[in-house]
């Protein structure tokens, strides 16, 4: 695999940064964009733009062919079954918030149990604390273990006849811990519960096949799989997109309105109300095409492979310590080093170029549970070699000198 | 901009052992600072007497080199002073951290000024500024007693 040429279709890496080669390390909170993403961007606004679904002028007949192209797209990318399965939200965040808000509504009363675990991001927290506080509903947290795994014997014990729903990330942005989402699909199944998946962090990185997880529901951040800011994906079992009641109102998602009476757009319109990111959403079907030319399992072997060097060259850092040690592991390292605070670090390591995020990732609960008040994370995303790695590890050198670390 | 500036020997050192670490006896006022999104917590400690001078200062809490040291470095400072010069010298430090200028305030000898001065590096660093500013936005917080729990986060970005 050609990691020189898939860099040189990142134009933000001809950049410098204080004077350095830019070393980007922090693809779990964004990715940058390949050339293809930008240029598809420009053209829609430079020459095909209109809005979609409304007018039938040409312009509007083509970028609603282009919008609906991109929903086929996203619908291979992910093997689901119908096209009508995928609704364009803003991000991740979005569609978890449209599930919790709609499921919650029609199913949630006072009493009844929400599954997540210790791993989630507060997106995939904050939504269902929503119910909590609206309809008396209990969250309950499956525990992990010191590695940063899901203990599935605990998971069991905590499925009870009153859980309504089991809402889960299938790739922890803090440890890096792959979660097994088949098994826990299958153990929900057993008890009739419905799964989310939180996707933000898979979807760039494993192979994703929600027919094969089974899962009921499965949301994306497009920005975070090499595509614009402002587009989401949320993945829906049509029997729940049909049977849940729509989320936000408007243009769009309406069949009749009259005075005393209104009936809702078929699929997925329902659920896509007012002027959408069009541009956004066109363009991300060049990041589906930019990881399908390289594909999947070349990036994940790719990944694997820079992972496991980044891993084992850490580990011999003095006083560095990597938060948890899952069973199976993306590229994701957070850590921590005795006595320099993970601000510290991030600016020290900033001056070398090197682009690493400090802080609790938007998961306090998981820090709370590890104990720690903030680590350094270092993410890794397809462009990314072994020479970004080395350059991170002096860069944390660098940091220990500073410090005047033994 | 030069690392060096920013990670001055004398704030890697009062990072490393802060003064006055600890809740000190019979204080009159404390108040919190907590900035969410670094996760930086600071707890102030203040005993004034009745003649409204400073007898203690104290602090507990987390954070990053900077945001120690600077709490640090404002517990010595601070000590000792009447109410209104403390406040003065709080105002003096706002100004100095957010401009490029000498800390002006006359009633710091040359070391003193040396140590406040020892903080002027965050000034290139403007995500930085809310580190170094917590703790005396905290002790204003105290010195009012307004119940505040102080977030430089959204105050100083």
């Amino acid at each position: 695999m050609d990691i020189t040429h898939i860099k040189s279709q990142f134009p933000i890496f001809s950049r410098k940064i204080n004077g350095k080669q830019l070393v980007y390390l922090d693809s779990s909170n964004s990715a940058q964009k390949p050339t293809s993403v930008l240029k598809a961007l420009d053209n829609f606004y430079k020459n095909d733009f209109s809005n979609v679904g409304r007018s039938i002028h040409a312009l509007a007949v083509n970028a609603t062919n282009k919008f609906e192209e991109t929903r086929v797209n996203v619908r291979n990318f992910i093997n689901a079954e119908s096209k009508d399965e995928i609704i364009f939200t803003k991000n991740a965040t979005e569609s978890i918030n449209l599930v919790a808000n709609t499921f919650g509504k029609q199913n949630i009363k006072k009493g009844d149990e929400i599954l997540i675990t210790e791993l989630e991001h507060h997106s995939n927290y904050v939504p269902w604390h929503y119910l909590r506080e609206m309809y008396g509903a209990i969250i309950k947290f499956a525990p992990i273990n010191e590695d940063g795994d899901i203990i599935i014997s605990k998971f069991k014990e905590l499925i009870t006849s009153k859980t309504k729903i089991i809402a889960i990330t299938h790739l922890s942005n803090v440890t890096g811990t792959i979660v097994p989402i088949k098994e826990i699909v299958e153990i929900a199944r057993k008890k009739n519960v419905p799964v989310l998946v939180d996707g933000c962090q898979s979807a760039p990185h494993i192979k994703i096949d929600v027919k094969d997880l089974d899962c009921d529901f499965y949301a994306i951040s497009c920005h975070k799989v090499y595509g614009p800011t402002g587009v989401g994906v949320l993945y829906a079992k049509k029997k729940w997109l049909e049977k849940l009641p729509p989320y936000i109102g408007g243009g769009g998602m309406i069949s009749e309105v009259k005075k005393d009476r209104i009936t809702y757009a078929p699929l997925p319109e329902k659920y896509e109300a007012g002027t959408m990111p069009t541009a956004e959403v066109i363009a991300f079907s060049e990041s589906i095409k930019f990881m399908e030319s390289i594909g999947i399992e070349n990036i994940v072997k790719h990944e694997n492979e820079l992972t496991n060097y980044a891993l084992e060259k850490m580990k011999r850092i003095n006083s560095l310590n990597i938060v948890g040690n899952p069973k199976k592991k993306a590229g994701v390292i957070s850590f921590t080093i005795k006595g320099i605070h993970p601000h510290d670090i991030s600016t020290i390591v900033d001056e070398e170029g090197v682009a690493i995020r400090a802080g609790h990732h938007c998961c306090q609960v998981l820090h709370e549970r590890l104990n720690l008040i903030a680590t350094a994370r270092a993410s890794i995303g397809v462009y990314n070699n072994k020479e970004d790695i080395d350059i991170f590890c002096n860069a944390i050198e660098k940091c220990r000198k500073v410090f005047d670390l033994k | 901009m030069d690392l060096k500036e920013l990670y001055q020997d004398i704030i890697l050192e009062h990072g490393k052992s802060p003064r006055n670490f600890g809740k000190c006896e019979k204080h009159t006022h404390q108040a919190k600072g907590y900035n969410p999104l670094c996760g930086d917590q600071v707890h102030i400690y203040l005993k004034l007497n009745d003649e409204k001078k400073v007898e203690n200062l104290s602090f507990e809490g987390s954070g990053c080199a900077i945001s120690i040291a600077s709490t640090s470095i404002m517990t010595e400072l601070i000590k000792g002073k009447n109410l209104e010069v403390a406040k003065k010298l709080i105002d003096a430090f706002m100004i100095m951290i957010k401009s490029t200028s000498e800390v002006q305030f006359q009633e710091l000898d040359d070391d003193q000024k040396t140590k406040i001065m020892s903080l002027s590096g965050v000034q290139q660093y403007p995500m930085r500024v809310k580190c170094a500013t917590l703790a005396w936005h905290t002790l204003i917080s105290a010195i009012n007693e307004n119940g505040k729990i102080e977030n430089t986060e959204i105050n100083e970005t």
